[in-house]
């Protein structure tokens, strides 16, 4: 096989070049950025796509041309050449891929290890005082058919007993655990069919997470029924919540605002409604939430609110679809029996 | 006249050893269930056309979702897979049946009761955990559903093991004794490999689904947390079967593709060599990377780069295949031919669903978009791109040997654009969907998806069109048709040496080898009729 000339060669791989850069850096396809580990992931997404889009451009580009270029004529009846290999060639497209993937390994590995992931082996798992809670509420759907909390025999004794020995913390997770001085905040984060429900230090439980900017926040997450993902997209992060294992997260929001947090582990069928948000605050206001919870705590108010769903309000229909399901699956009285002391 | 190769239209239906007839009755049986499961995904698309759970009941979108990744996976890629080389296999190594014809028979009738189980299911309780039916959700969601679900995997994993061992046993010990393991068609190179991988990782499926069921049926706590057992045990167990089955199904068509390209370029294969040993790297790699489906799953650190680096090697034989194709087509005389444009449509969509699979190897990377859209664009362009491309292919240059008719080119063409227009706007947009925040298995969503989800749903309108011209070309050929000559393409393999269709018996003689498979461009064909190329070829029918 000959080699084009290299004058064609070095103009297409020019343009192939700066057509993938464009596109690496300007695909506008992620979300925004909101943490820490967000910018680290996009950095390796644009590499990647930067590298995948000229792969694309030369291979489709090599078919096409192929196909236009060597098109039998009618009534040619002959072949091709006898072209059998290309020792030189072929070691050069062996060579390239093993490259590539070899830097996006490396590349990868570093960005989990700048996320925190190794720090977790580093840790010292389930020490005494570090009891897994593990909430349940085994009569909280009352007529639903669709859930199978009335179904799945949820004895808590035996879970909760295996779990205080320690034996079921999870390595897994990213970021290094928070150390546990009074100021870092450290979040158990509980998921059931369909909802999270977030408990804070000092008795505040949520159904909606709320953090401060520019602090690490340590989220432990656990499951009470089925298998759950905890997901925050413009986090660039993802937990499996497993029942009876506790996995941990820890984020570091750099932008305040509001965002989604998903359920990205089919947990039965309203799996798409189990969303809720993520606020990320301001120190102050940060604060001012804690104190108003901790008033409303003292004057034994709501100990929860639900989530409220998006706030894009345009879409009624949807509001209405996802909210009925979700108020059924929490109802107020399973929330008395999820607080965590 | 009667040539010996008629067969009449009832043996299909009988439990008969041929293995052209057992070939033909896995491909029409996968047809069958690809309109089922394209249905399905017909009726989930109509369903996400809009954010609101308001065609079907969630429940009912958990079981659309179940049965048509089931379907798709076990009803379609692989029983096609197997009747082609069921078909193919004793064609193209010159002989007379498989190896065990009984055992063949017996592995193709566990299909349709399969089949038929799983979507009875539909009409009472469907199964709604999804195609992976992790516990503890499968354990909850119904106990007759999930049963149905089990005992169905199991009649096709059984019968696949049944199917894999009979091909390995064939290609190694049947081939005509002037063809040696490197004068072997590609094909039966890709079949080598994946029959390696159903014989091993198979076994280990069966495993976790027992295990399954007695948790399920008998209270067992094997995989259910509440009893002590642990959820992550069953993802190994059925993860160290999928992640391999996903080769299972797409090296068989790995494999066609190659006969493909070759004779309708009319050139050899390119790096015969490499493309069939990749096949082989191919298997023993992918029985050490299951866990890359489980990188959020609980999985310790260090193994998820270990698993990460050995699903990045993967990339490494899977591209000496993609170029080793593209180079072929270099300075061919590409014929536009259906299946030449099918096999085109394949290779783009594989480099696709292949890059974007080496994205996902990235553990940073692939946590944010695991178990989202991102994720099913990649492997519906893998799977879709070779299992639909690849059948389709396979059928439009096969068809005139297995009905001795030609098909329909121009109506092939139609069906060709329609379908790759339509696959592209279906999975494209859900790329951008998983990155921008939609999980995957929902059946409603936020409605910031919207117009991309609205998009996909035409596409996935498109491609339910699509089929309508093959399927009236298909049925109208097999009856209708131009008379097909032994050997239309004028390709080398053994399987056009013979008639169209085959003699009961293949061959009346067993061939002899004269020329590899691919030796295009030494003037056989330009100066002898390729009829001659084999001593003892039988020749053309007259029509
Ligand atoms: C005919 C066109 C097709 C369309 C429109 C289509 C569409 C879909 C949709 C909408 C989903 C659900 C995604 C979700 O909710 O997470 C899905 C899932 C799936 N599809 Fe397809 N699909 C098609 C063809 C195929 C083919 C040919 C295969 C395999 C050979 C396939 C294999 C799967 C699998 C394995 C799943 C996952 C099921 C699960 O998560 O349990 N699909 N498809
Ligand atoms: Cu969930
Ligand atoms: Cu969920």
């Amino acid at each position: 096989m000959n080699i084009p000339s290299p004058i064609l060669t070095l103009l297409v791989g020019i343009f192939v070049t700066i057509a993938s850069l464009w596109y690496g850096q300007n695909n506008g396809l992620m979300p925004v950025a909101a943490s820490q580990e967000a910018e680290l992931v996009d950095g390796l997404f644009s590499t990647m796509i930067t590298i995948g889009f000229g792969l694309f451009l030369l291979v489709e580009g090599a078919l096409l041309v192929a196909v236009f270029r060597f098109r039998r004529k009618d009534g040619d009846e002959g072949d091709g050449e006898h072209l059998e290999g290309n020792i030189p060639l072929e070691i050069v497209w062996t060579a390239i891929p093993a490259v590539v993937v070899l830097g996006i390994s490396i590349y990868s590995f570093d960005i989990y290890t700048r996320m925190g992931g190794l720090e977790l082996m580093k840790h010292d798992m389930g020490g005494p005082g570090k009891m897994v809670e593990v909430a349940y509420a085994a009569d909280a759907v009352p007529g639903s058919s669709t859930s199978a909390l009335g179904e799945l025999p949820l004895e808590g004794d035996l879970l909760e007993s295996d779990l205080s020995e320690g034996e079921l913390i999870s390595e897994a997770g990213l970021g290094a655990p928070v150390e546990m001085a009074d100021s870092a905040l450290s979040i158990n984060v509980q998921g059931l069919q369909y909802a999270f429900i977030f408990n804070y230090p000092d008795g505040i439980v949520d159904g909606e997470l709320h953090i401060p900017v520019d602090e690490p926040v340590e989220l432990k997450l656990n499951a009470q029924d089925v298998l759950h993902a905890f997901w925050l997209p413009e986090f660039r992060v993802k937990q499996d919540m497993i029942p009876g294992q506790e996995t941990r997260l820890v984020i570091n929001a750099i932008r305040e605002g509001t965002y989604p947090v998903v359920c990205a582990e089919l947990c039965g069928p309203y799996h798409g409604g189990m969303r809720t948000q993520l606020i990320v605050h301001s120190a102050e206001d940060y604060a001012a939430w804690v104190d108003e919870r901790m008033a409303a705590l003292d004057n034994g108010e709501v100990i929860a609110s639900l989530p409220t769903p998006a706030a894009d309000k345009t879409d009624a229909e949807y509001l209405e679809t996802f909210v009925d399901p979700l108020q059924l699956a929490i109802a107020p009285e399973s929330l008395t029996a999820l607080r965590s002391e | 006249m009667l040539l010996g190769n008629e067969r009449k239209w009832t043996d299909y239906f009988t439990f008969c050893t041929d293995h052209k007839v057992i070939g033909i009755q896995y491909l029409v049986t996968a047809f069958f269930f690809y309109l089922i499961g394209g249905a399905l995904a017909t009726a989930m698309r109509t369903e996400l056309a809009t954010p609101a759970p308001d065609v079907v009941t969630p429940d009912v979108y958990n079981g659309l979702l179940t049965l048509h990744g089931t379907v798709m996976l076990f009803l379609w890629i692989v029983p096609a897979g197997a009747g082609l080389a069921n078909y193919l296999i004793p064609l193209m190594i010159g002989a007379r049946d498989m190896a065990f014809p009984r055992l063949n028979a017996i592995a193709f009738w566990m299909i349709p009761p399969s089949g038929i189980l799983l979507i009875s299911s539909f009409f009472y309780e469907p199964p709604q955990a999804g195609w992976t039916s992790y516990p503890p959700l499968s354990l909850t969601t119904g106990m007759l559903g999930e049963g149905i679900w089990i005992l169905s995997v199991l009649l096709g994993g059984t019968a696949s093991i049944l199917g894999g061992l009979n091909f390995l046993v064939t290609i190694l010990k049947m081939r005509v004794p002037s063809m040696p393991l490197t004068k072997m068609p590609l094909f039966c190179w890709a079949m080598i490999a994946t029959s390696l991988l159903i014989l091993i990782s198979t076994p280990v499926l069966a495993g976790a689904l027992i295990l399954l069921a007695f948790d399920l049926i008998a209270g067992t706590a094997f995989f259910n947390p509440t009893g002590g057992g642990n959820p992550v045990v069953y993802q190994h167990m059925f993860w160290f079967y999928s992640h391999p089955a996903v080769y299972i199904f797409v090296l068989p068509l790995f494999g066609a593709i190659s006969e493909v390209v070759s004779v309708h370029a009319r050139k050899p294969i390119f790096g015969y060599r490499a493309i069939a040993y990749s096949s082989i790297v191919i298997s023993f790699l992918g029985l050490i990377v299951w866990a890359h489906h489980m990188f959020t799953s609980g999985t310790p650190p260090w193994l998820r780069m270990f698993f990460m680096i050995t699903t990045m090697v993967i990339a490494v034989p899977t591209g000496i295949k993609v170029f080793g194709w593209v180079a072929t087509l270099w300075r061919g005389k590409i014929a536009f031919t259906s299946a030449m444009l099918f096999a085109l449509g394949f290779i783009s969509l594989f480099l696709i669903g292949g890059i974007s699979g080496v994205m996902l190897a990235a553990v940073p990377f692939d946590i944010h978009v695991h178990d989202t859209y991102f994720v099913v664009a990649h492997f519906h362009y893998v799977l879709f791109g070779a299992s639909v491309f690849g059948i389709f292919m396979a059928v439009y240059h096969w068809f005139p040997k297995m009905t001795g008719r030609m098909m329909n080119e121009f109506w092939g063409k139609v069906h060709f654009a329609l379908s790759f227009i339509g696959m592209n706007l279906t999975f494209m947009p859900m790329h951008e969907l998983g990155l921008r925040g939609m999980n995957r298995r929902i059946a409603l969503y936020d409605p910031q998806f919207t117009d991309l989800n609205v998009i996909a749903t035409i596409g996935a309108y498109v491609m339910a069109v699509s089929t309508i011209p093959f399927l009236i070309n298909a049925v109208w050929s097999w009856r209708y048709g131009e008379k097909a000559p032994a050997n239309p393409w004028r390709a080398l393999t053994l399987e056009w040496q013979t008639l169209s269709p085959p003699h009961i018996e293949n061959f009346e003689e067993l061939p002899e080898l004269i020329t590899g498979p691919y030796d295009y461009g030494l003037g056989y064909t330009a100066e002898r009729d390729p009829e001659e190329l084999y001593a003892h070829a039988v020749p053309a029918p007259a029509s």
